[in-house]
């Protein structure tokens, strides 16, 4: 499992003037899934596209299996890709499109009365027809050999694209947001199947994605970028739980993120009122930014709170009610079952564990208010509205 | 109500009026080049005898010939030629792309009189330089004991001279029938390709060439047809010995019209508009299939 397979090694990636890559460290092991999320721009279809060899880093080293690969051509690589909007080739039906890798002679060298001979070698067309149909039932596509792309659906054409891509038998898989076309119902369907082939499969993905809850749901191992630069690595959980800074907080999942004070080992200050923690070794009175999860906080009665505020907006959301509660100006989002009207004051308890202390980033004061939250706002800024992502450099 | 009927009236005879100056003179070219006398203005009679002197006058078939031969190969070059350049034009940055296609489309709005004389003095020009050297220089090489004088070849208008012209003011076109099927096709298909194995002139014979095939084929059929149509620029360039149709047809008028000229005349007005028809239905038709495509 823990097999080192791809390695970025200080990539930095420059497009005229504009700075992509801001020098990359990453590693990547065998048969691990892995997702690159971010919002647009932040560098992570570059980063795919640098692994799959349709791009080349403008310093840094690309390393597979130990042997660095920045000049190899994307056909020699044991790298497939599945393209955002699955780039198939209209032209061809379904069986023949999955066929296409396999129809392309390959060049074997093979050892010849003690000469290594280097020829093209093409697959017989029984095993061609096999791995195909092979193919094909894995991704649930029996009986679709014949149709044409175009009388496809959406969730049909992804499944063509993964099974063009992966009955190449490569080592590792590259998804470039493979979902993002689909609707909501399909994508939950789909990220259940992906994982489901990975592990069938066996081997690593690299999964590219701006939607948190899909990485959240399908990795091993999340890589959060933004601005060129990797942000944090690490488990679904260590990601959500124990985020590096405010904006891998605010990313993923909803945060408030307040100002604080650390006072003392597991005493950090918020609105001149002192709150246990877990955190330690920051300097004593050090600025903190102090994170805290809309589900992590507890409404009690105004006169028990640790913190008094006023409740200014309420919406239901089925399971819970998203409230936001005014204290001393500052805006929270607290998720809650209880139902709190409008204008009304309440008390607030916040546990230890519920209390994430960050070392102040340049990230700091930018996210986690919730001052302008409203329906709208949070469907602007909502990621799955992306203008074509990053395709632009290559023009 | 009456007005209105007034109004159709008057637009239908509006019409019919712009149609009748349009086609009649094709018309009556056609309706005479089937004449049995020689009038141009009276009618004598059907017949074929025309059509059958014209492919018994040799200069007529020679230029026929000329014609096909130029426009077979100019078309055949410029189609490969401009295919690529398309393709080269589409990989490049946008701020590169639209002032080349813009000098691209000059050629083409430039007056045939202007492109012609200006190729027939830029031939002349290069062709007196060589000239002059191929008369003045003379190398001797010594093969094998022997000594032999090789002289330079001297350079002349003719076919050479006419195959260039019809290959320039072609590929305008190609590269512009090209392009849209280039920008409608889905970038990330090459790169596909490539990631299934092609090397990069695999996924273009694979992939790009099927996609675009439709504005290759559209290309070389306008190309062709502004080859087998093109007079002024084949005047200035083909020199004097040579000869293609049309320019065949503008000598033989000088003689005063003939109804051979109705008839040869007529061919070349039914294989042009034979051409034309084709590409135009072929363009229709791909327009339906991507309205359908869009639809589903």
């Amino acid at each position: 499992m823990s097999k080192e397979l791809i390695r970025l090694s200080d990539c930095f990636m420059k497009f005229d003037d504009d700075v992509i890559l801001d020098h990359i460290n990453l590693y990547i092991n065998d048969k691990e899934f892995l997702t690159l999320l971010g919002p647009s721009g932040c560098g992570k279809t570059t980063t795919l596209r640098i692994i799959g060899g349709f791009l080349s880093p403008t310093s840094g080293d690309v390393l597979f299996d130990g042997v660095r690969i920045n000049d190899v051509p994307p056909h020699k690589r044991k790298v497939n890709t599945v393209f955002q909007k699955y780039a198939l080739f209209p032209h061809l039906n379904v069986f023949e499109n999955v066929a296409f890798g396999l129809r392309i002679p390959r060049t074997q060298t093979v050892e010849q009365e003690g000469k290594t001979v280097s020829r093209k070698v093409k697959l017989p067309k029984q095993e061609i027809h096999d791995r195909v149909m092979e193919m094909l039932e894995i991704v649930n596509l029996k009986g679709f050999e014949k149709r044409s792309i175009s009388a496809l659906s959406g969730g049909q054409q992804q499944r063509v694209a993964i099974a063009r891509a992966l009955v190449n038998r490569p080592k590792v898989l590259l998804l470039d947001e493979p979902l993002g076309a689909l609707d909501m119902r399909l994508r939950k369907d789909m990220q259940q199947e992906l994982k489901r082939i990975q592990q069938e499969m066996g081997i690593t993905f690299i999964y590219v994605t701006h939607d948190q809850e899909e990485a959240l749901a399908m990795s091993d191992t999340v890589v959060v970028m933004d601005g060129g630069r990797i942000q944090q690595i690490g488990t679904p959980e260590d990601i959500y739980n124990e985020p590096k800074n405010a904006f891998v907080a605010d990313f993923i999942g909803e945060s408030n993120i307040i100002d604080g004070i650390m006072r003392a080992d597991g005493v950090v200050e918020i609105f001149n009122r002192k709150f246990q923690c877990l955190d330690k070794g920051f300097a004593k009175d050090e600025p903190v930014d102090v994170v805290i999860r809309p589900e992590d906080v507890d409404i009690v009665d105004e006169s028990q709170g640790q913190l008094r505020g006023t409740v200014t907006a309420v919406t239901f959301k089925g399971v819970h009610y998203d409230t936001i509660v005014d204290f001393y100006g500052f805006k929270w989002l607290i998720q809650t079952t209880d139902f709190c009207p409008v204008d009304s004051h309440i008390g607030i308890k916040i546990d230890p564990d519920g209390i994430h202390v960050l070392k102040k980033s340049q990230y700091s004061g930018m996210f986690g208010d919730y001052s302008s939250y409203s329906e709208e706002y949070e469907e602007i800024s909502d990621a799955d509205y992306e203008p074509e992502e990053e395709s632009g450099h290559e023009e | 109500m009456s007005t209105n009927r007034k109004n159709r009236v008057g637009s239908r005879l509006y019409m019919a009026l712009v149609f009748f100056f349009l086609y009649a003179p094709i018309l009556l070219l056609i309706v005479f080049s089937f004449n049995a006398g020689k009038s141009g203005v009276v009618w004598q009679g059907f017949s074929l005898q025309w059509y059958a002197e014209l492919f018994q006058d040799r200069l007529i078939i020679q230029s026929v010939y000329t014609t096909l031969l130029v426009s077979v190969l100019a078309t055949a070059i410029a189609t490969v030629v401009g295919t690529f350049t398309a393709i080269g034009f589409f990989s490049m940055r946008r701020r590169w792309r639209a002032p080349l296609l813009t000098v691209n489309n000059i050629p083409m709005m430039n007056a045939d009189i202007v492109t012609g004389v200006a190729m027939c003095l830029f031939f002349v020009a290069v062709f007196g330089g060589w000239n002059y050297l191929a008369s003045n220089y003379a190398f001797t090489v010594n093969l094998f004991g022997a000594i032999y004088r090789i002289t330079l070849p001297k350079l002349y208008l003719g076919f050479g001279t006419l195959l260039i012209a019809h290959v320039t003011f072609n590929i305008p076109y190609v590269i512009l029938s090209v392009s849209p099927k280039l920008r409608q096709m889905d970038s990330n298909l090459v790169d596909a390709a490539r990631d299934l194995g092609c090397t990069w002139l695999q996924a273009f014979g694979k992939v790009i060439l099927p996609e675009i095939m439709p504005g290759i084929i559209s290309g070389a059929l306008i190309a062709f047809t502004m080859s087998v149509d093109d007079f002024v620029i084949s005047y200035f360039t083909a020199g004097s010995s040579t000869s293609t149709l049309a320019m065949t047809i503008y000598g033989m008028t000088k003689k005063g019209v003939t109804p051979e000229i109705n008839a040869i005349s007529t061919i070349l007005f039914v294989v042009v508009l034979f051409l034309l028809i084709v590409v135009n239905v072929r363009e229709s038709r791909a327009e339906k299939a991507a309205a359908k495509r869009q639809l589903s």
